[in-house]
Formats: structure tokens, C-alpha cells, sequence
């Protein structure tokens, strides 16, 4: 089974109920950016930095709707101060990060901030689950999605770039 | 560029003319006055005040106004809060969200932190920025009538509105709304979603 794990989260997306989606450009992602624009029952918005994302998401939940953050590890750095509404209002954060930086990376300059991705989420106080095969893409984003939303915590996935790079960048 | 300008309005009457008529609006604020500023207009549980997470109050504004599009969202924020995050005005200007408003008072200093000089009493133009990014509904509120005027626009205007109000540096009396994170989120998500709230 060569899952194709973008339509797979997709599918788990719409089972736990996500009406916004927040987004960073991402080539691990863009399949998936691409089904949640067309979704009519998702509003997908492109932020332009990724903690304009975690204050979009936590308003969203206090008015009633769950949503989900796709960025990229890169982008772990620029929430930390914002995730301070979550851990402190106990506010649901649902993030799928694909990562950079560890798996036969080309640009050195990714590497610092994927080496410090779960140690830097998890001082900010966010649960991290990790998938490194496509068969664990779907079971684990939905387990993630439940933690989060059934005990308003923040939880994060990491998405493998062992798994992306076979995918995107071995054309 | 003098630290007080007696002639500019006062930020509680301002805020307190602003909400006189907000109905069921929700109100998120940035950290620092702009939470006491609206906790003096009067305190309500469908205020969401931050107590931190700075440069993030408009961006709350906007989750909340795409889960509640039948109701007015107003984001009220400091100038210094809305510099950290100038590029939100891009994203919300992006959106179009019309039941959006993002209102900056603007002092032109950061009062909390010693009355430091602000970009925006430096040069910068917040107006010049959101009608940049987009904003139609554009406004800088420096008068009475002005005030009187946005008052009027911000919980009918059909499209996203942003206007920066100009306040004097003047103190103001302490006002402290609750800042228990768990009570604040609750008590907001009850008054919108009722008893889905503990869902």
C-alpha cells in the first residue's frame, strides 16, 4: 500500500470537523492546501508568518469552530510567544508540521531550526506526535486531533521528512 | 513630537463612545490599556482580553469573525501591538472578512513599558499602511466628530474597516478585568456557543 497520506489527513480533517484551515506556503503540504481551498466547508487562509495563525486558530475555537495550522518546521520558532494564549487559556492548537532539515537535507541553513523542532514546541508546552511512514500519517493526525480537541491542548505532528523527501524531491 | 498631546482624546472616553452601542459584538483587545480601556467601557463575557501573546489581537479578531459571521468581531489594539503585526493587516485585508473591524488607538508611544517613542509617532502612517494592504473602509479618527462618525460605521460597515483613533498620553485610572485564561475563554465560549460550549 503506497498510501497517498495529503488525501489521507484530508480525509481526517473532515472527520474531526475542521472548518479553518491556516496555512504557510509548504511544498510538503501543497496537496493538501490545495484540497482544503476547495472544500466547501473549510476556509482556508495563507498567513504571512506562521504565529498570525496560532492567534487565528484560538479565536476560531472560542467562537466554535476547530481548525488546523500546516507549516513547516522552520516556522516552529515564530509561535512560541503566541502559544502563551493557548497554554495559558487552555485553548485547543492543532498543528501538522512538515519537517526540514534532518533527512538528506540540501540546505544547511534548515537544519538548526529542525533540530530544535519538538524540543522547542515541547517548551512552549505542545504535545508532540511524530509519523515517519505514510501508513502512520492518517492514524496519528487523527489521534492528535482527538488529544487536542477532546482536552484542549495544543498538539503537534511531525511529518517526516524522510517521508516528504521520497515523495517531492527525488524526481 | 511631545510626549502628551492634552488636545488629542482621551482613550476612555473614546473606547467607552465606541462600544456605547455594540450590541452583541465581540470585542478582543491587545495587551496593556487597550484591555482596561474596554474592561472600564464595561465588562462583559463576550470581551476576550490578552494579557500577552502580543501582536496576535487582530488575528483572534479574525478567527472569531469566519466562526461568527453573523456577528460584529472589533479587534481594539495599541499602536505598538499593531506595528509587531503589520503583516496580519495583510492577511485580513486578504480575507475580506466584512464582519471584521480592527480599531488602533493611538498614542504614539509604548505608555506600558516607560512611554518609550512608537514608530507611529515617528513617521509611520497605520492609516497609509491598511489602505495599502487593501482596507476600503480606512479612517483616522482625531476629533469628536470623527469619533462620532466611525461610532457610527463600525457595526454596519459592509466591508472590513480599519481606523486608528488618536489618543492623548494622559493617565488613566486603574481598571482590571479578570486575566484567568480558563475564565476568560469559558465564560466567552459560553456566551456564544451556550451549553456546545463544554462540548
Amino acid at each position: 500500500m503506497s498510501a497517498n497520506w495529503p488525501e489521507q489527513i484530508f480525509q481526517e480533517l473532515q472527520e474531526l470537523n475542521i472548518k479553518q484551515v491556516a496555512y504557510v506556503p509548504d511544498a510538503g503540504h501543497s496537496a493538501l492546501i490545495v484540497q482544503c481551498q476547495a472544500s466547501p466547508d473549510m476556509r482556508a487562509v495563507s498567513l504571512t508568518t506562521e504565529e498570525e495563525g496560532i492567534a487565528m486558530l484560538a479565536g476560531g475555537w472560542l467562537a466554535g469552530e476547530c481548525g488546523v495550522m500546516l507549516m513547516q518546521s522552520s516556522g516552529v520558532g515564530n509561535c512560541i510567544n503566541m502559544l502563551s494564549l493557548n497554554h495559558e487559556c487552555r485553548i485547543p492548537m492543532f498543528a501538522l508540521v512538515t519537517m526540514r532539515g534532518e533527512w538528506g537535507e540540501f540546505n544547511p541553513w534548515q537544519v538548526p531550526m529542525g533540530k530544535s523542532t519538538q524540543e522547542a514546541l515541547e517548551s512552549a508546552g505542545v504535545y508532540v506526535y511524530r509519523a515517519d511512514s505514510a501508513e502512520e500519517v492518517a492514524p496519528t493526525v487523527r489521534a492528535a486531533g482527538q488529544m487536542a480537541f477532546n482536552t484542549r491542548r495544543a498538539v503537534a505532528v511531525l511529518i517526516g521528512q524522510r517521508l516528504i523527501g521520497t515523495k517531492n524531491f527525488n524526481k | 513630537m511631545s510626549a502628551t498631546n492634552s488636545t488629542a482624546l482621551n482613550r476612555r472616553a473614546a473606547v467607552a463612545r465606541l462600544l456605547r452601542d455594540r450590541g452583541d459584538a465581540i470585542v478582543v483587545t491587545s495587551l496593556g490599556n487597550p484591555t482596561f480601556d474596554v474592561s472600564a467601557a464595561g465588562d462583559t463575557p463576550l470581551n476576550f482580553y490578552l494579557w500577552g501573546a502580543m501582536g496576535g489581537a487582530a488575528m483572534v479578531g479574525l478567527g472569531m469573525a469566519i466562526a461568527q459571521p453573523k456577528r460584529r468581531v472589533v479587534a481594539i489594539v495599541g499602536d505598538g501591538e499593531m506595528m509587531m503585526a503589520l503583516g496580519s493587516l495583510a492577511t485580513i485585508a486578504c480575507e475580506k472578512q466584512a464582519n471584521l473591524a480592527v480599531v488602533v488607538l493611538n498614542n504614539e508611544h509604548y505608555a506600558e513599558t516607560g512611554m518609550q517613542p512608537a514608530h507611529a509617532g515617528r513617521g509611520v502612517d497605520l492609516v497609509g499602511v491598511a489602505r495599502a494592504t487593501g482596507f476600503k473602509d480606512v479612517s483616522s479618527v482625531n476629533t469628536e466628530e470623527e469619533l462620532e462618525s466611525l461610532s457610527s460605521r463600525l457595526f454596519s460597515s459592509a466591508e472590513p474597516l480599519f481606523s486608528t483613533i488618536k489618543i492623548s498620553t494622559d493617565p488613566n485610572p486603574v481598571s482590571l478585568p479578570p486575566r484567568d485564561g480558563p475564565y476568560l475563554r469559558s465564560r466567552f465560549r459560553e456566551a456564544i456557543l451556550g451549553a456546545a460550549a463544554s462540548k
